[in-house]
């Protein structure tokens, strides 16, 4: 045989390019003439350019791709159960999935029906394939990540929280914050929704803190599967940053919209800064054994990812097509973090309410002390001894830390993102019609009062969402017994009376704390209590709130 | 001693014995077998649900008040919604293995073919069809596909779209499978217009009904009168009446043995995506409070989607006269289509008998069978 001949030379046969595939592809699509159809999801954007495919990819491609992906992912599973992962894994980091792993199948499901809203909203049919693949993506992952799930749940020495999983998802306060998080991919106005809260700001900023950085940190700790699932579920979002982009291109070109994007950037940005933030700077600096100084910090990470190849290299650029960027908004997020600890209050809040959660959080330790005041000067001054208190107050029998004469004041919770207004001086109220509510920052006032209003700037916008439900958890139980609550909830074990939540990850029936071990102490909800009072003890209550506190050693 | 020092060595399932040490399954729902299928542990109660665990129920609205998820979004109603399971039980593993393996059987018998120079023997007044009217067809199938994809946002449950969800995958792939097949084999035949088949879909009078019908139900506002059209009228009617009861069982005598098996992968779909819709029309018509509204609403579905689609099929007529071998003929090929319908329809409960088609006169115009079997 000449050399170069091969086999697959001399049988393969001449097939069609990918640029003409796709072109081919895109024209399947044709305009109806027999009847309209109905627009049935709400918009105030208009949209009048097809937005075009950067990908050029077709489902024949996709589908062995997407199986070769499984392939290696299922086969890592079984090999970390050869290898004996659960021997060696930090149960500190496993019960962090017990939360984590309840929220992400939601907002992975509620980005696979988005597509249904890009899908009709986007005039052409070239940008279809893209929302095809990604709707199947989504579908993917809602349930690769429940599969993961169920296979903690088997292999982990405690499957308590697991194993109630979606019922929990349900539940409870912290998961609350999950759900505005993936209700906001497909409800109100399609645009706002599907494309620049989901596609634009969640998919190609925050997927690089939740699905990148948090594998590093789970390796770290010996679980190989979560960075196994995870980094997989990542490689798809190229993709979706590719049809968010391309979709934005396309709402760009008409400057009627332009208020808008600003409006819903501003929004999304802050609200993702908000959700994400919480719980996956939690999960990586508390959940974590690790304590390598030499790694980077939830702050270093989300200034490389955020900051410098978000903000930097998409956000801003987009300036050049006239949109307005709230750069005060990036650095107030950043500064967030480094300099007002929103991370660290949010792990000491979700400490606080240990016994309503579905996962056991233990105390953090001299080690880990040294390496968060090697990262976050000052750190011990502010968390030390709240940390020593949780750990003496980890014995069953113990008054809960939530009622203990710390000095801890339990927080407000944010109307518009739904996480508490842990940074008490930022702490701000206002009455939408004609009530009074409760925000983190200036920005989620905006947030609710304005963005999400029937009228933006003198500009109806009769599509856009509006905040709805019982959003406080804590209204929902003001005023009953913890065991209650907390029965009502499902968050006991089989046995009836042991709690799911332990702040302790000790494995001894006698050091489980029960349903008697916290009956006896009140849930109220601060913004039942603010409402109730006259103006002025509203006011002086207020300023108390944003002078914060001092922790004590009890 | 604090709690961190009584930790203990490893973490593994059955290292510690304790309160829920052994609670290793997924307890808030019922399966509705005897034990949990992995479907229904990875799909059951992802979208949560007011009536059930949602506690502070829907946290988001649409402008005008509409929760996240609304029963409102179809007019058939149920006593349990949660009560469906897809016959098919897909989950993302399961479909892209079986995609997967379909894009690779397709490719297998695509290559084969044109290195065996198969598509160069096609029989020419064979390569027509193909080129204008299997070229027109993908258009129906990708329609279809667009009105599932947007369907499967509006279900109550997850098990329901995903069902659509998987549905709409099938109908897209298949689209695209048409669309690609065509391109290739149609480089290895001179003259292959792939342009002609859209032009017949949408200016043909042979396949205006189809796209009319088509249309009626990409623009139906009701997400499961979208997948009742698609499943259990469209698809029996004109979809199988066109693959099977035309191109698979004509293409053989042309010389053509590839298209078969590429439109063989759309009916293997079609048999699961049946299967899924037949069972939740099925239980929504068994619903003690709903089932006879139900009932009704499906009916007059049937009526409108029926109607339409018979009138498709009628006018697809000619194409049978098309190949120069004649190895099927339409009014074989409609009673059996009539058959599948009205049995899918005694599945579900509900009368999709249709009239039989009159007698053919030999030379009688398709224009006059049309019209008669349409009254």
């Amino acid at each position: 045989m000449p050399d170069g001949l091969t086999l697959n030379k001399i049988t393969s046969q001449k097939g069609i390019g990918i640029t003409e595939a796709a072109r081919r592809v895109a024209d399947l699509g044709w305009t109806p003439s027999y009847v309209k159809e109905a627009m049935s999801f709400p918009t105030d954007y208009k949209i009048s350019k097809a937005p075009r495919d950067p990908m050029k990819q077709v489902l024949r491609s996709y589908f062995p791709m997407q199986e070769e992906k499984d392939n290696r992912v299922y086969g890592a599973l079984d090999a970390a159960l050869r290898g004996d992962m659960f021997r060696n894994v930090e149960p500190r980091w496993i019960e962090w999935m017990k939360l984590f792993l309840a929220i992400i199948p939601f907002p992975e499901i509620s980005a696979a029906r988005s597509m249904a809203t890009l899908g009709q909203l986007a005039p052409g049919d070239d940008l279809r394939t893209g929302f095809t693949m990604q709707m199947i993506d989504e579908f993917r992952h809602s349930t690769i990540q429940m599969n993961l799930k169920k296979w903690y749940m088997e292999n982990y020495i405690d499957p308590a929280g697991f194993d109630i999983t979606e019922k929990a998802f349900g539940k409870c306060y912290a998961t609350t914050i999950g759900r505005q998080f993936g209700e906001a991919f497909l409800t109100g106005d399609a645009i706002t929704a599907s494309n620049i809260y989901l596609q634009v700001v969640a998919e190609t900023a925050f997927t690089n803190t939740l699905f990148v950085a948090m594998p590093s940190e789970a390796a770290r700790n010996g679980d190989y599967a979560l960075p196994t699932v995870f980094l997989s579920v990542q490689s798809d979002e190229s993709r979706h940053i590719g049809n968010g982009h391309s979709m934005l291109m396309s709402v760009l070109k008409e400057p009627d919209n332009h208020l808008l994007l600003e409006r819903d950037i501003r929004y999304s940005f802050w609200q993702n800064h908000m959700i994400v933030d919480a719980a996956i700077g939690t999960i990586i600096e508390y959940g974590t054994k690790h304590r390598d100084k030499n790694k980077e910090s939830y702050a270093e990470l989300w200034h490389r990812w955020i900051f410098e190849d978000y903000y930097r290299t998409y956000l801003l650029p987009l300036e050049k097509y006239g949109i307005k960027i709230h750069h005060d908004d990036v650095h107030e997020a950043f500064d967030s973090i480094v300099k007002k600890n929103y991370v660290h209050k949010i792990a000491q809040f979700f400490s606080a309410g240990w016994w309503a959660n579905f996962w056991r959080i233990e105390a953090m330790t001299e080690r880990d002390f040294e390496w968060f005041e090697s990262k976050y000067p000052g750190w011990y001054d502010q968390f030390g001894i709240w940390w020593e208190n949780y750990a003496k107050l980890s014995k069953p029998g113990s008054v809960p830390i939530t009622f203990a004469d710390t000095g801890y004041v339990y927080p407000h919770r944010c109307w518009s993102s739904l996480v508490p207004c842990v940074i008490r001086e930022d702490f701000t109220t206002d009455e939408v019609d004609g009530e009074l509510f409760t925000y983190a920052s200036e920005v989620d006032r905006w947030t609710h009062k304005e963005a999400f209003a029937a009228e933006y700037q003198g500009r109806p916008t009769p599509a856009m969402g509006r905040f709805s439900g019982r959003r406080q958890w804590e209204e929902v139980y003001d005023g009953w017994d913890l065991a209650d609550a907390i029965q009502d909830m499902g968050f006991v074990r089989p046995d009836g009376k042991t709690l799911v939540a332990q702040p302790h990850l000790s494995f001894e029936e006698k050091d489980m704390w029960t349903l008697d071990h916290v009956r006896g102490h009140t849930i109220r909800s601060p913004l039942l209590a603010l409402r109730e009072m006259t103006p002025q003890q509203r006011q002086a209550h207020v300023d108390e709130y944003r002078k914060g506190f001092k922790i004590r050693r009890v | 001693m604090t709690m961190q020092e009584t930790t203990t060595a490893s973490a593994a399932a059955g290292a510690k014995v304790f309160p829920g040490s052994d609670s290793r399954r997924y307890n808030y729902f019922e399966p509705k077998g005897r034990k949990a299928t992995h479907y229904e542990d990875v799909t059951v109660d992802v979208q949560p649900d007011p009536e059930r665990y949602l506690l502070q129920n829907w946290i988001i609205s649409f402008g005008d008040g509409t929760p996240t998820y609304s029963k409102d979004w179809t007019a058939l109603k149920c006593a349990d919604w949660h009560g469906y399971r897809a016959p098919d039980q897909e989950w993302e593993r399961t479909h892209y293995q079986r995609q997967s393996t379909i894009v690779g059987m397709i490719q297998n018998v695509v290559e084969n073919a044109r290195r065996a120079g198969a598509p160069q023997r096609f029989d020419k007044a064979w390569v027509a069809v193909l080129q204008n009217h299997v070229g027109a067809f993908k258009h129906a199938e990708y329609g279809l596909g667009t009105a599932l994809m947007r369907a499967q946002r509006y279900g109550y449950t997850q098990m329901v779209n995903n069902a659509i969800l998987t549905n709409a995958s099938y109908k897209l792939r298949f689209a695209q499978d048409l669309t690609l097949y065509l391109a290739e084999v149609g480089s290895d035949i001179g003259g292959f217009d792939l342009d002609a088949g859209k032009a017949h879909w949408l200016d043909d009078p042979i396949w205006q009904p189809c796209r009319e019908a088509v249309e009626h139900i990409r623009a139906a506002i009701d997400f499961l009168e979208q997948y009742f059209a698609v499943n259990l009228v469209f698809e029996p009617l004109v979809g199988e009446l066109f693959r099977s009861g035309f191109v698979m069982q004509v293409a053989a005598a042309q010389n053509d043995f590839s298209t078969p098996s590429v439109i063989s992968a759309a009916e293997a779909d079609y048999e699961r995506n049946l299967a899924n819709a037949v069972e939740l029309f099925a239980l929504l018509l068994r619903d003690p409070a709903h089932g006879e509204d139900n009932r009704t609403m499906l009916q007059s579905w049937f009526t409108h989607h029926g109607g339409l689609a018979v009138k498709a099929a009628l006018q697809l007529q000619p194409l049978w006269s098309l190949p120069r071998v004649k190895a099927a003929s339409f009014a074989d090929a409609f009673e059996r289509a009539r058959g599948r319908v009205a049995a899918i329809g005694r599945e579900i409960g509900i009368d999709a008998d249709l009239p039989a088609l009159p007698p053919v006169e030999v030379g009688q115009p398709a224009a006059a069978v049309t019209d008669a079997a349409a009254e």
